[in-house]
């Protein structure tokens, strides 16, 4: 469980996240909505250990330990991970590395067959992020989360930018990632896979394109640094889309 | 015989000819005196100690020959390994070669001035031994040749002239490993070095130094390339070494010809490296690469390049990237000189430090601190070399991953 309370994030002295309550159960997927600038990224990055992201009030809990100033390997370790909107290239270190490093010494991890899952199997062997598109950067991320395995995953706009015929393998893959696939012609009850299932998502999207791959629990719209409007996702998408992010903050209605 | 006496004045009449770059070496601190060391037969070769050994395996060496179409080792002084397993190549000591073959005398200081300074006229009065290396027309070397020039005696200057012949259309791979016997605590090393790439031919030579605090080395090296002809030049220092200069030629002089250096340097503390590329582009259509990547660890680097267009239509690219990691100096120079309408040249060059967002990415996908610094490191160094035999590939990763447990 990822549980974060009364959090406050400052970048260079300014407040960016203002008093932040969320609460992600075994096997729920959260849905962060909010214009340019709000803060969204900010968040997953204090929830993944940034250290420019300086927590100056509240914390954050996850599986039960205090993790608010561990460092961000011991996070990953513990099993959170993130796909980022705009990672660094490194240069030197191929894509191919990074799934191993991903995958941590787990053996039964092939690169290969998890590259071509995503239509990115002739990029193992280019430096990571290296004049990679925007879309492409998307499937690399995916990619080493893929190897990762993380229990709690957070996702910056995974599908910004990616075209219509790649948008599926990035829905499936997130779905994988989430242990939301659908299980075609099977015939066990919701409830008990829903019991079995315990891995977290929290997903930044602009467009909700991603809903229709992954069912998301619970939505939230963040203005200003403040998080309002927690409900349907669906809804909330709608309501964004009729009143704008404004009037979708001011209805601080709590549904929880 | 004119000739020859007349390089030998020429000889005499620099000894006192400090080098252009550099600090000046005191020559007369220094024996020159003929070592002899015991000849080792290939299964004696095998049969070095341990400590011997591994020096020489970090320098690329492998002294069971199995990945090596032929192997030339010298100590100190003396020749006391030389064979060659392949058709279409041979190895032989260079006096061997001065003695016997009249050929030689078509390379021998034909492209290094014999007088250029102290340390080619010491190579020339008081020349060691060296190796001689060519591949015959339309000859393969299907693996590596390798070299070993070795500093055993403490105090030695070792004087060592190599001539390096691909002839047309043949394809010739050489490692060379320069290296101390352990625990050696000064040494000069005086390397000249001629290389000719007649046409369509594939040279690629791969120099590996592991020398020791108190060694001083000054290669001279200079390469012609013909038409078509493709010179690759490698070299890695990843070990401390007192004070390093050479600043390797080649001249461009064919049609199409293609000349790469690939540099990788560790300047360690209480060392000084002054090396760089130049690179001659004459032949129409040629081009030249030079790319070097150095890390200072404490030490100081000096990184020259230069290129020079001579000849409309040709293209040539510098690049030097520099690490600075716990002080230390880093120094690029790349220098641009195009002398005729129509050139294309071009440098980048930049000394930094690691970005602490590549750190954190490494973190994030569950590295430590230092296993995110040493992968970044090792990706900064590892550039990818076209052309070079999977063995050579696998040398230059080992000398990187040996060093690198060190440098962190
Ligand atoms: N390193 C930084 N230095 C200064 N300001 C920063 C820094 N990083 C983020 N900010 C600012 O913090 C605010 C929140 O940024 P954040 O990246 O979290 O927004 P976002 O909600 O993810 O926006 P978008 O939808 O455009 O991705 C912005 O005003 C941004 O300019
Ligand atoms: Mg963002």
């Amino acid at each position: 469980m990822l549980l974060i309370e009364d959090l406050q994030v400052n970048i260079g002295g300014r407040a960016i996240l203002k008093h932040i309550d969320l609460e992600i159960k075994p096997g729920e997927t959260h849905v962060l909505f909010g214009p340019n600038g709000s803060g969204k990224t900010s968040l997953i990055m204090a929830i993944m250990g940034y250290p420019q992201y300086e927590v100056v009030a509240g914390r954050i809990v996850f599986k039960g330990v205090d993790i608010t100033h561990s460092p961000i390997n011991e996070r990953a370790k513990m099993g959170i991970g993130m796909s980022y909107q705009r990672p660094p290239t490194v240069h030197g270190v191929k894509t191919r590395q990074m799934v191993h490093i991903c995958a941590g010494g787990r053996p039964d991890v092939d690169p290969e067959e998890l590259a071509s899952r995503l239509n990115f199997a002739s990029f193992l062997d280019r430096d990571i992020n290296a004049g990679f598109s925007g879309g492409e950067i998307k499937r690399s991320e995916l990619l080493q989360l893929l190897a990762q395995r993380p229990d709690l995953v957070l996702f910056d706009e995974p599908e910004s930018g990616v075209d219509l015929e790649n948008i599926a393998l990035v829905g499936e893959a997130i779905a994988v990632l989430l242990e939301k696939e659908r299980e075609p012609g099977n015939a066990r009850a919701m409830s008990q896979v829903k019991r079995e299932r315990s891995k977290m998502g929290l997903i930044i999207t602009h467009t909700g394109f991603i809903l229709d791959y992954v069912p998301a629990d619970k939505g939230y719209v963040l203005y200003d640094g403040v998080l309002s409007c927690s409900g349907n996702p669906a809804e909330i998408l709608n309501w964004i889309s009729e009143c704008g992010y404004e009037e979708c903050a001011k209805c601080a209605m709590k549904t929880s | 015989m004119r000739d020859e006496d007349e390089l030998r004045e020429r000889a005499r009449k620099a000894t006192g000819k400090k080098a252009a770059l550099g600090p000046d070496i005191d020559l007369g601190e220094y024996e020159t005196a003929p070592v002899p060391h015991q000849y080792l037969a290939d299964q004696e070769l095998c049969m070095v100690p341990q400590a011997e050994r591994q020096r020489l395996e970090m320098a690329g060496v492998d002294v069971t020959q199995q990945t090596r179409g032929g192997t030339y080792f010298q100590k100190d002084t003396t020749v006391v390994h030389c064979g060659v397993k392949q058709e279409g190549i041979e190895v032989l000591p260079i006096r061997v070669a001065l003695e016997r073959d009249e050929w030689i005398r078509d390379y021998y200081w034909k492209l290094v001035a014999v007088d250029a300074d102290k340390y080619t006229a010491a190579a020339e009065l008081q020349l060691h031994d060296g190796y001689v290396i060519r591949s015959l027309p339309g000859a393969s070397s299907m693996y590596p040749i390798q070299a070993c020039l070795y500093l055993d005696k403490d105090g030695l200057q070792q004087n060592v002239h190599n001539i390096i012949v691909a002839e047309e259309d043949s394809e010739l791979h050489i490692i060379t490993g320069c290296t101390t016997a352990p625990g050696l605590k000064r040494g000069v090393h005086v390397g000249i070095s001629e290389f000719f790439v007649k046409r369509n031919a594939r040279l690629s030579f791969t120099m590996i130094h592991n020398w020791a605090e108190g060694v001083l080395v000054r290669p001279r090296s200079v390469a012609q390339v013909e038409e078509g002809g493709l010179f690759v030049n490698n070299y890695i220092c990843m070990k401390p070494v007192r004070s390093l200069q050479m600043y390797p030629t080649t001249h461009l002089v064919g049609e199409d010809s293609v000349a790469r250096f690939y540099t990788i340097v560790v300047g360690s503390p209480g060392s000084a490296h002054d090396l760089g590329g130049r690179i001659y582009l004459k032949g129409p259509g040629s081009r030249g690469e030079i790319v070097s990547r150095v890390i200072s660890n404490g030490g100081n680097v000096i990184a020259r390049g230069h290129l020079i267009g001579e000849v409309a239509g040709i293209r040539a690219h510098l690049e030097c990237r520099g690490l600075i990691l716990n002080g230390g100096v880093i120094h690029a120079i790349p220098e641009l000189e195009g002398r005729a309408v129509g050139v294309e040249m071009s440098h980048e060059a930049a000394v930094g430090k690691i970005a602490q967002e590549e750190i954190n990415y490494l973190m994030s996908r569950g590295l430590s601190e230092d296993e995110a610094t040493s992968a970044i490191v090792r990706g900064f160094l590892s550039v990818d070399i076209e052309g070079l035999p999977p063995q050579l590939k696998l040398e230059i990763d080992r000398a990187i991953e040996a060093s690198d447990k060190e440098m962190m």
